[in-house]
């Protein structure tokens, strides 16, 4: 028993016991506020034994624990993280304890069960980036639903029921089909472990016979592309985004979005390596739609949280086309994006749940003129949209050069395309910055507004402060990321060109139709 | 062997025990005033449900030691085989009955019901249920499934104030006895087919071929007289009315014990009786459809209930759909269909009467709170049992780390090894309808307002340690389902032999 092959168990398991622990807590409101900050400050903290104890000259899983659980069907207990996850687990102990400061007086119904379901989730959420035995994903997997139900259907806005639903039946429907996929994998490998899943699969152990694979992919590409979204399946997020109280909307852009890139990293790419390829054009062309469209639709909106909620489609768009380049700098960019983004974002989130704090509404048309009455706030704001536009410096400008270098590389086209996202995102995200913040005061009740406060300065600093760094220090993540991303795309140092070479070689044989959209593809990338 | 030795009556332990218990209330209830509360039966009941229980795990160590197994496993000239089969659908209905008589205590006293003889039918009707999963004759098990029967029909019938109930008892009687006329119709040609009414000689008759088509005619005619015992379509159509006349306790017990023993007997008739392969080709697709029509009329019944009770009802309609799927799984090996079916009813149940003793709670005098109106608001009123609630239903959707998921899981499973793909696709489909049934439960409790006026009593003891036991068999399955598994995978075995 040593630290470092008890620390993934202590990290995830810490949120839950602190929020039985808070249901054991009397009803003083403040206490409760006090406890849930302690508990998540200290799940950060005991998640910072990670980075600094992670050798990046190793590949594979690093802190593994492994355990039998249940001896038929074989699951284990079995966690472990690598450059990939790490970070994923880094972001979500960040953005847990500003969720909670952020819920400190927007919350005043039922304190005690939001930060229980709060801790909850965060457990949910760290087990889905830990599990390396596929079942205890597919159980986190489903785990993060019920929490992040509740909290939007509960102390979420107007339609917050109605989002709710959407929320959990579109995730869980797409997830069935995850749980197809996992279980018949286990049928043939015996095993839920991923690692040796992994390996059978790449060795050909496991016979993929007839339309196995395309089924297997598109099995966890569907559960996948409702989470992240991609375009068309993204109609629950404004949903929920907008109704959703401002810790939820944190952590489900910050969090719960990047489980699906993640998954279609980790499951998708990494295990269906051949089929990720052969289906890449339509899901760069769905990537694509999904920067661009998402881009138009915010720039639109006349609603504050929805603006921010489809700059989020487009943000992953970014995501999901600098993974299926295929190439190891459109990965590492893919990956480094999640982590902008969950910065960015989250604090985004924040940012308007503040507004809604002190005006009850995020109609764009209500604010003007804000920064005369609330100078610190327009500034915090202001560096929180140059960086999500992806300004040189700050971190959004990282994410966005690498995939976008990865998507030329990849094919001409597919990088001019993205790169007019960038363009789009800085029209919508200035010109609304232009219209709440500067000119005249034009509702004269904005004139009374306080600025922010000591304790949501205290939330906002981390953010705009790892903005910076993410920005101009980038090595400090990126050497643990960049093995982890060539490890799980083996060739991807050879780019698209060795990608689809592979493909076709793996598909002689298979009948004239996909022959031809093949060739339709190579041609036009010429 | 022409004499009864008395290692046959450890065999029938706890059905004496039960019935002994059963007797003593019946005598003392006139001891009573007539509208004095029957409590102090109550805790007499639960004095003897526990007693047979512990018999049956005394029964069990008998069987741990191997030389025993044989002497222990018929009893009154093969009329009785005790073994890990019997056992555990033994162990199984003792505790929901313990479960159902801790929710009734208070309850009884809620609804003005002061009749002793409750618990008395309670008890008898376990009788007969634990002889189901035991008895090796069908003519044993005919009388074993009237014993239960008769005292769930009068059971249903016990809230007499209203027309409901006596709807719901008369119902449950003219159709039920009705059906186990076609039961006994299928053993009287069952008999003429083979010439026996003794499960194994059956199967070896059916298995030696020349029985004609008598057989299968028996088997279907039975088939018919169990599916009406466990709710399965086309036979469910009573389920609604009867469980929403019926006491809500009576309910969680009938929707759950006696489907039990009911699944039992089917096992055994399908899987001991006609396992050779004529046969099981032949009520495979019986059964392939009644699972399908039960699974699909169940959930959508269900998606259009505003009663709670009526769609617990439609949900068990369901719920009996994917356990006849289990069936069609292959007999024998690992991951066989039959430890499949064991482990989904042991599940089925935990979540099932735990959810009733809720919807008990809650109804209120003369059961007017029944409505998911009624339920609007609860997670404020009533965190706790709200809480609860939430496991149950997650639990019947099948949501990981609650029994349920590990019940579906094992049934579609054996399913696929019996390359039954379309039979799991409908499965699945419907369980996603089925999640927004329940989903709307736990919705409606966190996420609207009280509506009623409806008041809030504390939760009395005897119903917090019913709910509390309920909701740790529900994620004890869920979370380590394994020794329940082995078990039922030893039973499946037992069964076979």
């Amino acid at each position: 028993m040593t630290m470092d092959n008890t620390i993934l168990t202590l990290v995830a398991f810490v949120p839950l016991a602190g929020a039985l622990l808070l249901l054991l807590f009397p009803r003083n409101d403040n206490a409760i506020r006090w406890g849930a900050l302690a508990i998540s400050l200290l799940t950060f903290v005991l998640s910072l034994h990670l980075p600094f104890h992670f050798d990046n000259s190793k590949v594979g899983f690093q802190f593994s624990v492994d355990h039998s659980w249940i001896g038929s069907p074989n699951i284990r207990y079995h966690l472990g993280v690598d450059g990939i996850s790490l970070w994923l687990v880094l972001l979500t102990t960040f953005l847990v304890p500003l969720s909670v400061l952020i819920s400190w007086h927007s919350v005043h119904d039922r304190v005690k069960e939001f930060f229980a379901l709060l801790l909850v989730l965060e457990t949910a959420m760290l087990g889905v980036f830990l599990s390396l035995d596929m079942f205890l994903f597919y159980v986190f997997w489903e785990a993060t639903l019920i929490p992040m139900a509740l909290l939007i259907g509960i102390w979420g806005h107007e339609r917050r029921v109605y989002a709710a639903v959407k929320f959990f039946l579109y995730t869980m429907v797409a997830s069935v089909f995850m749980l197809a996929a996992i279980i018949w994998l286990y049928v043939h490998a015996g095993s839920f472990d991923y690692a040796t899943i992994r390996t059978k699969l790449a060795t050909g152990e496991i016979a993929l016979g007839g339309n196995a694979a395309l089924w297997l992919f598109l099995g966890f590409f569907i559960a996948f592309a409702v989470k992240v979204p991609i375009f068309p399946l993204h109609t629950w997020l404004p949903d929920a985004h907008v109704e959703a109280p401002t810790a939820g909307s944190v952590l489900l852009a910050g969090v719960l979005l990047k489980m699906g890139t993640y998954g279609l990293l980790r499951f998708n790419v990494a295990l269906f390596p051949d089929e990720a390829r052969r289906h890449a054009p339509w899901i760069v062309a769905l990537a694509i739609i999904g920067i661009i469209y998402g881009a138009l639709v915010a720039m639109v909106q006349p609603n504050l949280k929805k603006l921010i909620a489809y700059s989020s489609v487009s943000h992953l768009g970014f995501c999901v086309l600098g993974i299926f380049t295929f190439t190891a700098m459109g990965t590492d960019g893919a990956v480094y994006q999640m982590l902008n983004h969950g910065v960015s974002t989250g604090a985004l989130f924040m940012l308007a749940g503040m507004l809604y704090e002190r005006r009850h509404t995020y109609e764009i048309s209500e604010f003007g003129g804000l920064a005369t009455p609330m100078p610190i706030y327009a500034t915090f704001f202001l560096l929180i949209t140059l960086s999500s536009i992806g300004l040189p410096l700050l971190n959004g400008f990282v994410g966005e050069f690498l995939v976008l270098n990865g998507a030329f590389q990849a094919k001409a086209l597919f990088g001019v395309l993205a790169a007019t996202g960038v363009i789009w995102s800085a029209c919508y995200m200035l010109w609304m910055y232009q219209r709440v913040f500067y000119g005249q005061v034009t509702v004269p009740v904005n004139n009374t507004l306080p600025d922010a406060n000591l304790r949501e300065r205290i939330a906002l600093w981390p953010t705009v402060v790892f903005a910076l760094i993410m920005g101009v220090a980038s090595s400090l993540w990126m050497n643990a990321i960049d093995p982890a991303v060539r490890a799980a795309i083996p060739s991807a140092a050879h780019g698209m060109e060795a990608a689809q070479k592979r493909a076709s070689a793996s598909r002689q044989g298979q009948p004239a139709a996909l022959g031809s959209e093949k060739k339709s593809f190579e041609v036009s990338r010429r | 062997m022409n004499q009864i030795h008395g290692i046959d009556y450890i065999c029938v332990l706890p059905e004496i025990i039960l019935t002994v218990f059963g007797i003593a209330i019946m005598m003392a209830d006139p001891l009573f005033a007539p509208k004095s509360s029957r409590k102090s039966l109550g805790i007499l009941a639960l004095c003897g449900a526990i007693a047979s229980a512990l018999a049956t795990v005394a029964q069990s160590t008998y069987l741990s030691t191997p030389g025993d197994a044989d002497a222990m496993s018929k009893a009154f000239f093969g009329m009785v085989a005790v073994n890990t089969f019997s056992i555990f659908f033994h162990l199984l209905i003792a505790l929901i009955v313990i479960v159902v008589i801790l929710a009734s205590y208070e309850y009884l006293d809620v609804q003005h019901i002061n009749l002793g003889e409750y618990y008395g039918l309670i008890l008898f009707g376990a009788v007969g249920m634990m002889l189901m999963s035991s008895a090796t004759e069908l003519v044993l098990i005919f009388i074993a499934l009237e014993i239960s029967s008769i005292a769930t029909y009068v059971l249903a019938g016990f809230r007499r104030k209203f027309a409901s109930s006596s709807e719901s008892s008369l119902k449950y009687f003219l159709l039920g006895s009705f059906a186990t006329a076609f039961f006994l119709y299928g053993i009287a040609l069952m008999f003429g087919a083979t010439g026996s009414t003794n499960i194994t000689e059956i199967a070896t008759a059916l298995r030696g071929g020349n029985t004609g088509v008598l057989a299968y005619v028996a088997i279907a005619l039975m088939f018919v007289g169990i599916g009406f015992k466990i709710a399965a379509a086309p036979f469910h159509v009573w389920t609604p009315d009867v469980y929403e006349g019926a006491p809500a306790p009576i309910v969680g017990l009938m929707s759950t014990a006696p489907k039990a023993a009911a699944f039992a007997v089917l096992l055994r008739i399908l899987f001991a009786a006609a396992s050779a392969d004529a046969f099981h080709s032949a009520w495979s697709w019986l059964v392939w459809v009644s699972a399908a029509l039960s699974m699909t009329l169940g959930n959508i019944g269900a998606l259009v209930q505003n009663n709670v009770k009526r769609l617990l009802a439609y949900s068990s309609i369901a719920h009996a759909g994917y356990l006849l799927v289990a069936f069609l799984g292959p007999a024998t090996g690992p991951e066989n269909g039959i430890s499949a079916a064991i482990f989904y009813t042991a599940s089925y149940a935990t979540m099932n009467v735990g959810a009733f003793c809720i919807v008990s709670h809650l109804a209120g005098d003369g059961e007017r709170y029944v409505t998911l109106d009624d339920y609007a608001g609860l997670s404020q009123r009533s965190p706790w049992l709200a809480a609860m609630l939430s496991i149950f239903m997650l639990s019947l959707i099948g949501i990981p780390l609650t029994g349920g998921f590990f019940a579906k899981y094992y049934v579609f499973n054996a399913a696929l090894h019996a390359n039954l793909v379309g039979l799991t696709v409908i499965g699945m489909i419907n369980s996603a309808i089925a999640a927004y049934y329940y989903l709307r439960v736990i919705v409606v409790m966190y996420m609207q307002e009280s509506k009623t006026d409806a008041p809030v009593l504390p939760v009395p003891a005897s119903l917090g340690v019913a709910v509390i036991l309920s909701a740790a068999a529900t994620l004890y399955l869920g979370i380590w389902p394994q020794r329940v598994l082995d078990y039922a995978v030893r039973s499946a075995h037992d069964l076979m032999r």
